[in-house]
């Protein structure tokens, strides 16, 4: 049996394929479907409503397989209100409103960004969650654009779909069988970028996330800020399935998600392999046992497993029955995995195991959720008296030299869920990986989430109506499009900024301001944009206070400046005394500043070389040169321009 | 649902253009555009309501789109697959133990499920559907169904309610245990009026009930609601008429509305029903019911059900608002209807411009009763000089009779006697709790949100 821990990974050879769907909020006034004000974030409420949510029945009269997961679980679910950014829509107690036109223009723009083809008529459609996050239970979304693409390392990466959408709230808690949710940014306008499964390196995943951060940013209508963008990350690898890491927050995480990703999904085929080769490949061939073994764990020296120790825990979270707590006395359950021994420490993910994947679905579907949530024969935790613990509970359960044994505690009905969803498990891993969303870790892997819906989740909302989008308006909004950020940036590096510096301006939006300082003033690209992108942080490091030079100052300053060359050389000087008087006149400020060469200024530069030549007598006449143009300008600037008087210099030293 | 034509909804240039490359609605299609982008979906019906200009597709992935014909290159057809609508049925389990109950359909649906292909939501009713629905409802009783006829509760009206009414005596009189009618809720209310006059004598409960948000959604209250008013007709102790729906908006218990004194109060809230001058008859959820109202008729299978479905149409509210001109009402009696219900203000009140025309009318033998638009509180003409006016007239107050429950009374009675006498007597004297004697303190309670202690109990319990 050949196990793989984390080490490098050919990603070639593997065959891992990622595509990203990328979520941006929007600067709107109002949310998506009502008049609640958007961006309105509280961290207290005035209000709640309990909820359940009821799979509907799919076109087969059963349930889906993530609806049934879903409902299993039987999650009471809490939203707390507050009057500022709730009303009644989000309540799901009254139907959409029409759909923000503000919001459909920013997608609009995206799509244009993109070269998407734009829908002609908009249609809301719904989209199932069932894990409480949209008290409708759907959320709402509509695709504005299809079939774009973006420059991407010399090739292109694809753009399948933009759509608009709703946020969901947040997530305040969840408990065992209670999950409690925030209705702030539920209903704040979304739009969410669908890459097509283009990118083959988790370095790539990261760069796509940067890279398409900045195109939203380019319409200058996103909101920025934490939580303002999220990326669900969709990865497989060749013979795996998609997996899709949801809400990754930040795209330096994401080259270890994939990373771990691409190691749990080699490593769940090779399971699947191992499986199949014992002879499990149906299944009906995987056959759990289980037993109530509370009596016999009464006493235990591992303590989770002691009725006391539930008790104080279930006190010590102030779980109520119907609430948090699940159904059932507290009961202790063995349960048998025959022929499965070896398989629960199968590797996963970096530093992780299979039974890992185990806990992660018992805890979200049976609620199971005092950890370490279960406990197993092949790495049994060491205490007092844990080997002969261990092995009368193996006895108890008939378990032989291929057997493997899973012990879990809880309300009675959840370890009986749990024991349905460890045989589940194992019938998943029969062929290979299954579809599931999963949620990021900081450490860089996963843990389950819920299981992948399909498209048969989606549906027409019947309470909106369609949006014709006509041609007018996108011939409108096309006009007054900045340009994209890698068309800027081609732009920008043939002026001959670096990287770094135009990135930076593209991220902090200076390169709008950068771009119609060029256009209106004729100042040099390369000048304003290193201005901007580099300069400006030493001057605001200095004390000066650039944020009050406002933008039409900026343009007044550039257009001076190209007139008169030595207010651009004695910037420095210029913008602290704009920065200190937004409010006065320009032309007047000017005029204090000493501009204009003094008449004498040849004669200066004569006492200057005379005092310092003999302190500086010896160097070579280049370096010489250099440094008294230095000490001039120290004395000159802002009354010479440097040119006039390095060739004074010139003119002393050869002739 | 099952005859829809090929053009579902198309028209003009869209239908032009559908015939033009030989699809249908149903048809599963590629359509490419002038931009070459590709859509492979579904071809969906159009609502009548909007324009010729675009085919709605349902795409693979689950999105719908709208594409304008003059954008249209080509459409290929890849298949047809004709929506059918069925909820493959399951057995209602039968358990002996269990009372029986009897649910009749009226049109709204109670539960359903969705056709993710189209998107389409179809109705589920029959007990084997149901059980695949809402299979808690096993649990309960032994369920049967009766379509009763196929109608959105806008479109209920006196025929339909002598139906159901001749309905639900025939299944008391087949041993019911409990009756529950599935009803859309806007004119739930107009209905549990009618029904408390017209079916008397009640042995057993009688159960209303439908959703304020539709049983297609994961957040639908149809569920619960229906599992609430079963277990109230199966178990209940309340021989009544009664209107069954959610309590606060939160999933968390419901009320039994007496019939004659409920009203829809909110457009679109779960919590919308409320039991005017009066307390709700009972809470209640899946496994418990407590009684609120100490005034009810118990349960009582011996008690023989008297059904008297008898009406006449020609009956009509007037809102009374300021400036009204007494022409509506001349208005109506020209139009030959027999009884007007007025909506006053205050203690029942209209202006004098009105009092020639209600004179002219009452003296054609026109009944004219009077109720207040304030909902809460009692028509007390007595109190001013225009209301005295209006007594004198022979303007006849109904106390605190909703106005909605006056005109299903004032029909039905009409369906008894048109002499004058006769029908003022009946519609003074209460069949059930239409005119209360007393309206309790608790009887009228708004609480006004934004006053502290107001936000302080709502703080502390659900919405
Ligand atoms: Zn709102």
């Amino acid at each position: 049996m050949k196990l793989i821990h984390s080490a490098p990974l050919d990603y070639e050879k593997i065959g891992l394929v990622v595509g990203l769907e990328v979520h941006q909020q929007l600067l709107t006034d109002h949310k998506m479907f009502c008049k609640c004000p958007a961006g309105l974030y509280t961290n207290e409420h005035d209000g709640t409503v309990l909820r359940h949510m009821r799979p509907t029945l799919s076109e087969l009269g059963e349930y889906d397989g993530t609806a049934l997961m879903e409902f299993k679980t039987r999650k009471n679910i809490i939203y707390l209100l507050h009057h500022s950014n709730t009303c009644t829509y989000e309540m799901d107690d009254t139907p959409p409103f029409l759909v923000n036109q503000q919001a459909l223009d920013v997608a609009i723009e995206q799509c244009l960004m993109l070269g998407c083809d734009i829908i002609d008529e908009v249609h809301i459609a719904r989209k199932q969650y069932l894990d409480g996050s949209i008290p409708t239970g759907f959320q709402r979304t509509a695709i504005v654009g299809v079939n774009g693409k973006l420059p991407f390392r010399g090739r292109e990466l694809s753009v399948t779909q933009v759509s608009v959408e709703e946020d969901s709230c947040r997530e305040v808690s969840d408990q065992a069988h209670l999950i409690v949710w925030r209705t702030d940014r539920l209903g704040m306008p979304l739009i969410e970028t669908v890459t097509g499964p283009d990118l083959r390196t988790p370095e790539e995943v990261e760069e796509a996330i940067l890279l398409i951060g900045r195109v939203c940013r380019s319409t200058r209508h996103v909101r920025t800020g934490p939580g303002a963008s999220r990326q669900d990350v969709n990865v497989s690898v060749a013979g795996g399935r998609r997996v899709e890491i949801k809400g990754v927050p930040y795209a330096w995480l994401a080259p270890a998600l994939v990373h771990s990703e691409a190691w749990r999904q080699v490593n769940l085929l090779r399971l699947r392999d191992e499986l199949h080769q014992r002879g499990f490949t149906k299944p009906e061939d995987i056959v759990v046992e289980h037993a109530d073994v509370t009596e016999l764990c009464a006493e235990s020296n591992l303590k989770v497993l002691r009725e006391e120790i539930w008790q104080k825990h279930i006190e010590h979270h102030d779980w109520r029955p119907g609430f948090e707590l699940g159904k059932g006395r507290f009961c202790v359950r063995a349960v048998k995995l025959p022929g499965l021994n070896g398989t629960l420490n199968w590797p996963t993910q970096p530093d992780l195991i299979f039974a890992d994947e185990l806990r992660g679905r018992l805890r979200v579907i049976a609620g199971l959720s005092q950890q370490p949530i279960l406990v197993q024969s092949e790495k049994w935790p060491v205490y007092k008296d844990s080997r002969q613990e261990m092995r009368q509970l193996l006895k108890r359960m008939r378990c032989g030299a291929d057997d493997s044994l899973v012990v879990i505690w809880g309300p009675e009905q959840d370890t009986l869920t749990a024991v349905e969803e460890i045989r589940l498990r194992y019938v998943d891993a029969l062929d290979g990986v299954p579809h599931e969303t999963r949620q990021p870790l900081p450490d860089g892997t996963t843990d389950f989430e819920r299981i992948l819906p399909g498209p048969d989740r989606m549906y027409p909302d019947t309470d909106s109506p369609p949006t014709m989008i006509t041609r007018e308006r996108v011939e409108g909004l096309q006009a007054d499009l900045p340009s994209p950020p890698w068309e800027r940036y081609e732009r920008y590096r043939r002026a001959g900024l670096p990287d770094n510096t135009i990135f930076y301006l593209i991220r902090r939006n200076g390169a709008d301001l950068v771009d119609e300082i060029v256009a209106k003033t004729g100042a040099d690209l390369r000048r304003v944009g290193f201005f901007f992108g580099e300069e400006l942080k030493g001057l605001a490091r200095a004390g000066v206070n650039v944020e009050a030079i406002g933008s039409e100052r900026w343009l007044e300053f550039f257009s001076q400046a190209q007139a008169r060359p030595l207010i651009w050389e004695d910037r420095r000087q210029v913008l602290r005394t704009l920065a200190a008087e937004p409010e006065a006149d320009f032309e007047d400020l000017l005029d204090d500043l000493e501009t204009g060469a003094p008449r004498d200024w040849q004669r200066r530069l004569d006492d200057v070389l005379a005092t310092e030549y003999i302190k500086h007598g010896a160097a070579e006449p280049e370096k010489r040169q250099r440094y008294y143009l230095g000490v001039a300008m120290n004395e000159l600037r802002g009354m010479v321009l440097v040119a006039d008087v390095a060739q004074a210099l010139k003119e002393r030293f050869n002739g | 649902m099952a005859d829809q034509q090929p053009m579902e909804g198309y028209r003009g240039r869209a239908a032009e253009k559908l015939g033009e490359w030989r699809v249908r609605t149903w048809s599963e299609v590629c359509v490419v555009n002038d931009a070459g982008s590709e859509f492979i979906g579904v071809i969906l019906p159009r609502s009548e309501t909007f324009d010729d200009l675009h085919i709605v597709l349902k795409q693979k992935t689950g999105y719908n789109v709208g594409i304008h014909v003059d954008r249209v290159r080509e459409i290929k057809e890849l298949g047809y697959k004709k929506a059918e609508y069925k909820i493959p049925e399951k057995e209602f389990p039968r358990n002996p133990g269990l009372p029986a109950v009897t649910l009749l359909g009226t049109g709204g649906t109670i539960a359903s499920r969705l056709d993710y292909r189209t998107g389409a939501v179809i109705p589920a009713f029959t007990p084997g559907e149901l059980y695949g629905a809402v299979p808690e409802l096993a649990d309960i009783c032994n369920l049967t169904t009766k379509k009763i006829f196929g109608v959105f509760s806008e479109n209920m009206g006196w025929p339909e309610y002598c139906q159901l009414a001749q309905a639900i005596g025939d299944e008391i009189n087949a041993g019911a245990d409990g009756i529950v009618i599935g009803h859309g809720t806007d004119t739930m209310g107009h209905t549990a009026a009618v029904l408390s006059f017209m079916v008397q004598n009640l042995p057993v409960p009688v159960v209303i009930v439908g959703s304020q948000r539709s049983s297609d959604r994961p957040s639908s209250d149809a569920a619960l609601n229906l599992t609430h008013a079963v277990n109230a007709a199966a178990n209940g102790d309340i021989a009544e008429i009664q209107v069954c729906m959610f309590g606060p908006t939160s999933d968390s218990y419901g009320l039994l509305h007496r019939g004659t004194r409920v009203r829809k109060m909110h457009s679109s809230y779960r919590s919308t029903f409320r039991t005017l001058s009066d307390i709700p008859l009972a809470i209640i959820d899946r496994d418990n019911q407590t009684i609120l109202h100490p005034d009810y008729r118990r349960r009582d299978p011996s008690r023989q059900v008297k059904i008297d479905a008898v009406y006449d149409d020609r009956v009509s509210v007037l809102y009374y608002y300021p400036g009204m001109k007494p022409d509506l009402v001349e208005a109506l009696v020209e139009k030959g209807y027999r009884g007007i219900v007025i909506a006053g203000t205050g203690l029942g009140h209209v202006n004098k411009p009105l009092y020639p025309a209600l004179k002219a009318a009452i003296a054609q033998g026109v009944h004219v009763v009077m109720c207040v638009q304030t909902l809460w509180g009692f028509a007390q003409m007595y109190v001013y000089d225009t209301g005295r006016d209006l007594l004198d007239i022979g303007v006849v107050p109904l106390d605190n009779m909703l106005p909605e429950t006056a005109l299903m009374k004032l029909g039905w009675v009409l369906g008894h006697t048109d002499d004058h006498g006769e029908v003022l007597k009946m519609m003074r004297a209460p069949v059930s709790h239409e005119i209360t004697g007393r309206e309790p303190h608790n009887g009228y309670i708004v609480l006004q949100g934004g006053l502290p202690e107001v936000q302080e109990y709502i703080a502390g319990h659900w919405k």
